[in-house]
């Protein structure tokens, strides 16, 4: 069991949890990951190590409620515990003075971006980011981001905070003025990360991206979280999740993640409607005991 | 006096091949009290009992079996645990027809003994009853061990050890213990309770069982060895092997792995009561001939499917997998395309959606001694289906080879291990199961962890390597 020791509410569908899992804090690097289980009924859910304290002995993890699953963990409160947590999952990015570096991050993948940004600045790099999201309200860490980088750059979609325009925008922008970036990290929705690549590719600034693709151990025992390089497949879990964007075969892996969208509709009804049952249980009982 | 020989087994009922299609639970029922004891009197109770060299183990099969024909089911079991820590899984999963009943003498002219049913039944009786007190108490050591992956291999290492006064503590990646015992074989075959039980037996022998422990990644072994006196590797094979042919990566083409690791290991044929999804599929199709396939195939339809297909490159006689479990196969409707294999997946919209496959004729017989599939230039043809089912093996993942450059790896990926010690190349590390043998059997791989809990209780006494 571990324990969930903070909790922040970033919006309504985006969430932080520090939790307790000393093992995976005293291992975790910069581009590594967890699986979660809330429960004996859960699903084991790949997410991302935002942040580590080795000393205190905890990760943590922001996660967005897109499905099922991290629907009902954002229901969790502090005090309450997961089942599992297993890692340091994933090759730790290589961090090492690059030179001049751009970090991309689009919606929650300021996650993720931030422990990489954070390393390549004390590791002398000259870090630029480039944070985008879909609107001011979604934003978070804005303070670390800045903190962890030496220029930061944020659009929103709506134009409500920041720039008014998409992540590729400013980062060709750099691009085209500074011959001598080195390397770039792209790291957000599949969709975001294939557009960045397309973006780096003409200049030839070699990018990597973390593939989030549909997973179940983590441990290379599968073959579900594989992805179609130029040079053949890989297994995102234990070959990843890092890998050059502009290798990546993007059309598969955007068919692939559509693969269960059937089944994750039917999970979330039947969890609703198994939430409202109880709610609805709850709220006679308290009425019953209001009455009694 | 010459005994009277009953040529045939006394029959066990099992579930109807049509009614079990449509739940999980166990297809045979085993054996009632008077049906083993019967069963148990066709044992000549030979002087040089055959039987017995064909069990990896060597359980003394005539012992118990004439125990148990004289009812006395716990001496019975007791016999066995001596040599074999998991009878209620070997009497349910070893290839009895090839291994102790193969070389029954009854099996020259008649049906030989059930041996397996037997060993099924005194450790079923014996779960009924509650576990045996143990008789032997250990003698404290304050040596510790480190058994990594807690499958067949690692629970019996562990048991061993535990018995000969060890610390020992397993080390688990995923959130259950029982390896391919839980991830793998199917309820349907091997029911959970009764790897729950043998595993809450390795616990009362004071083993504790770290899940979500990831060695290699969480701790690696030259980490462990701080700590630990010595290692025992059980970590199996779990790398799933693709075929590299067009579409492969196309949706609803699943590794035999990730198939069956979603329904039994996250129970996704309770969908949605349990939150992991697998595909249902109308006609699903299964490619590989072992063990494996059959049990992916046999899933598909309990989950639904009209028509499950298995196509396999050899013919019938070659099938890899247990008689028992090709026999349920065919009965329940599953159907073989022998001499077939894969040369591409078609699909539209990234969902694949046909097999395009080539027929074969057996040539020379392999390396392996069985006759090779030769392709019939020009034979193509398509099999519709909406879920493929990849099932050709697997070997070793190189997650532990890899944190540790002095452990020596053959070129499949197996660890490379002394047969009659199982010492690695690795000083203080062991090895046994499919880790070092790629995938086998659950009693070759506590075949071995029995020797290794022998070597390691050696080394460990007298410090020599
Ligand atoms: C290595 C890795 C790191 C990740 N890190 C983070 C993180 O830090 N924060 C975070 O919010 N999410 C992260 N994800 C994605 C996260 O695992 C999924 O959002 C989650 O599993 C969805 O589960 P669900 O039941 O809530 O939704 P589901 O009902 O399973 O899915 C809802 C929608 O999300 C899509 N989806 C499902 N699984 C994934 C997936 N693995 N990746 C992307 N889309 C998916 C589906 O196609 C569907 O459209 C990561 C994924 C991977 C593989
Ligand atoms: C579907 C299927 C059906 C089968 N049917 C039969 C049958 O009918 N009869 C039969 O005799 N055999 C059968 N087999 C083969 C048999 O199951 C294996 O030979 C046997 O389980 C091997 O045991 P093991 O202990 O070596 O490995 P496994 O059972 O594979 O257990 C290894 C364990 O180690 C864990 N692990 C791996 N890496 C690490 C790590 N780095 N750190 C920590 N833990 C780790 C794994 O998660 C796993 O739990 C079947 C196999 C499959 C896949
Ligand atoms: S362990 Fe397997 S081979 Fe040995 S007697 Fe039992 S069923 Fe037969
Ligand atoms: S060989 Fe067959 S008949 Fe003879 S002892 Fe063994 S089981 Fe009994
Ligand atoms: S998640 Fe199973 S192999 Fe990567």
């Amino acid at each position: 069991m571990y324990k969930i020791l903070r909790k922040e509410v970033f919006s309504e569908t985006v969430k932080l949890m520090v939790l307790e899992a000393p093992l995976v804090a005293h291992k975790a690097k910069p581009g590594q990951f967890v699986i979660v289980r809330i429960d004996e009924t859960g699903e084991r859910i790949p997410l991302t190590i935002a942040d580590f304290d080795a000393v205190a002995g905890t990760v943590t993890i922001i996660f967005q409620e897109v499905g099922k699953s991290t629907m009902q963990m954002g229901l969790l409160e502090e005090g309450d515990f997961f089942e599992n947590v297993v890692g340091p999952l994933g090759h730790p990015t290589e961090i090492k003075n690059y030179g001049k570096v751009i970090v991309v991050a689009g919606g929650v993948g300021i996650a993720p971006i931030f422990p990489i940004a954070r390393a390549l600045k004390q590791a002398g790099n000259h870090v630029t980011a480039i944070v985008g999201a879909r609107s001011h309200s979604l934003l978070f860490w804005e303070d670390r981001m800045r903190a962890a980088s030496d220029e930061l750059i944020i659009c929103t979609d709506d134009g409500s905070y920041g720039r008014k325009s998409l992540v590729t925008e400013p980062l060709r922008e750099i691009l085209e003025q500074n011959k001598d970036i080195a390397q770039v990290w792209a790291i957000g929705p599949s969709i975001m990360m294939k557009f960045a690549s397309a973006t780096t590719k003409p200049f030839n600034v070699p990018t990597l991206v973390s593939l989030n693709t549909i997973m179940v151990d983590g441990t290379g025992m599968c073959g579900g979280c594989r992805v179609v390089m130029d040079n053949g497949p890989k297994f995102v879990c234990v070959d990843g999740p890092e890998f050059d964007g502009h290798h990546v075969d993007w059309e598969l892996l955007l068919a692939r993640l559509k693969f269960f969208q059937s089944e994750e509709k039917q999970a979330i009804e039947h969890w609703k409607e198994h939430q409202c049952k109880t709610e609805a249980m709850l709220d006679a009982q308290t009425k019953a005991a209001q009455h009694g | 006096m010459a005994k009277k020989i009953v040529p045939c087994k006394v029959p066990m009922t099992e579930q109807p091949a049509s009614e079990r299609i449509h739940n999980y639970q166990e297809v045979p029922h085993g054996y009632t009290d008077e049906q083993a004891m019967e069963e148990a009197l066709r044992c000549l109770q030979c002087a040089k009992p055959t039987c017995m060299d064909g069990c990896p183990v060597n359980v003394d099969i005539p012992g118990f079996l004439a125990l148990t024909a004289y009812g006395d089911f716990r001496g019975a079991i007791d016999l066995i645990k001596k040599t074999n820590s998991l009878p209620a899984v070997t009497g349910r999963v070893c290839p009895q027809e090839v291994q102790c009943e193969g070389v029954c003498v009854l099996n020259k002219k008649f049906e030989p003994v059930g041996i397996g049913r037997l060993e099924r039944f005194v450790a079923d009786w014996e779960g009924r009853q509650g576990m045996s007190v143990l008789s032997d108490t250990p003698r404290p050591t304050d040596k510790k061990v480190a058994v990594v992956g807690s499958g067949p291999a690692g629970l019996t290492a562990a048991a061993d050890l535990a018995r000969m006064g060890y610390q020992v503590e397993v080390f688990e990646a995923l959130h259950e213990p029982g390896g391919v015992l839980v991830y793998g074989i199917p309820e349907f075959r091997l029911p959970k309770d009764i790897v729950k039980r043998e595993v809450d037996y390795v616990r009362s022998l004071g083993v504790q069982i770290h899940m979500d422990f990831i060695v290699g990644s969480v701790a690696t072994l030259d980490e462990l060895l701080e700590k630990y006196d010595a290692i025992l590797l059980g970590t199996g094979a779990g790398l799933p092997w693709f075929m590299d042919l067009p579409g492969e990566n196309l949706g609803g083409v699943y590794s035999s792995n990730e198939y069956l690791t979603r329904v039994n290991l996250m129970k996704a044929y309770r969908y949605p009561e349990y939150d992991t999804p697998v595909s249902r599929g109308n006609r699903v199709l299964t490619i590989g001939g072992g063990n494996t396939a059959m049990d992916a195939a046999r899933t598909a339809l309990r989950l639904g499917a009209k028509e499950s297909i298995i196509v396999y490159r050899r013919s019938r006689a070659e099938l890899p997998a247990r008689a028992e479990e090709v026999h349920h196969a065919e009965e329940e409707g599953v159907q073989f395309n022998l001499l077939t294999t894969p040369v591409a997946f078609h699909g539209k919209d990234g969902r694949v959606t046909s097999l395009e496959c080539i027929k074969n004729e057996l040539g020379e017989p392999d390396a392996s001694g069985r006759r090779k599939p030769v392709p019939i230039e020009g034979s193509n043809f398509f099999i519709e289906a909406d879920v493929m089912i990849i099932a050709i093996g697997q070997s070793p993942s190189p997650l532990i080879a890899n944190t540790t450059p002095e452990l020596k790896t053959m070129k499949n990926g197996t660890v490379a291990a002394d047969m009659n010690t199982m010492k690695t190349s690795k000083k203080g590390v062991f090895a046994a199961g499919d880790i070092i043998t790629g995938g086998a059997t659950v009693i070759l791989a506590m075949g071995q962890a029995k020797i290794a809990a022998k070597t390691i209780d050696e080394y460990l006494k007298t410090g020599v390597w």
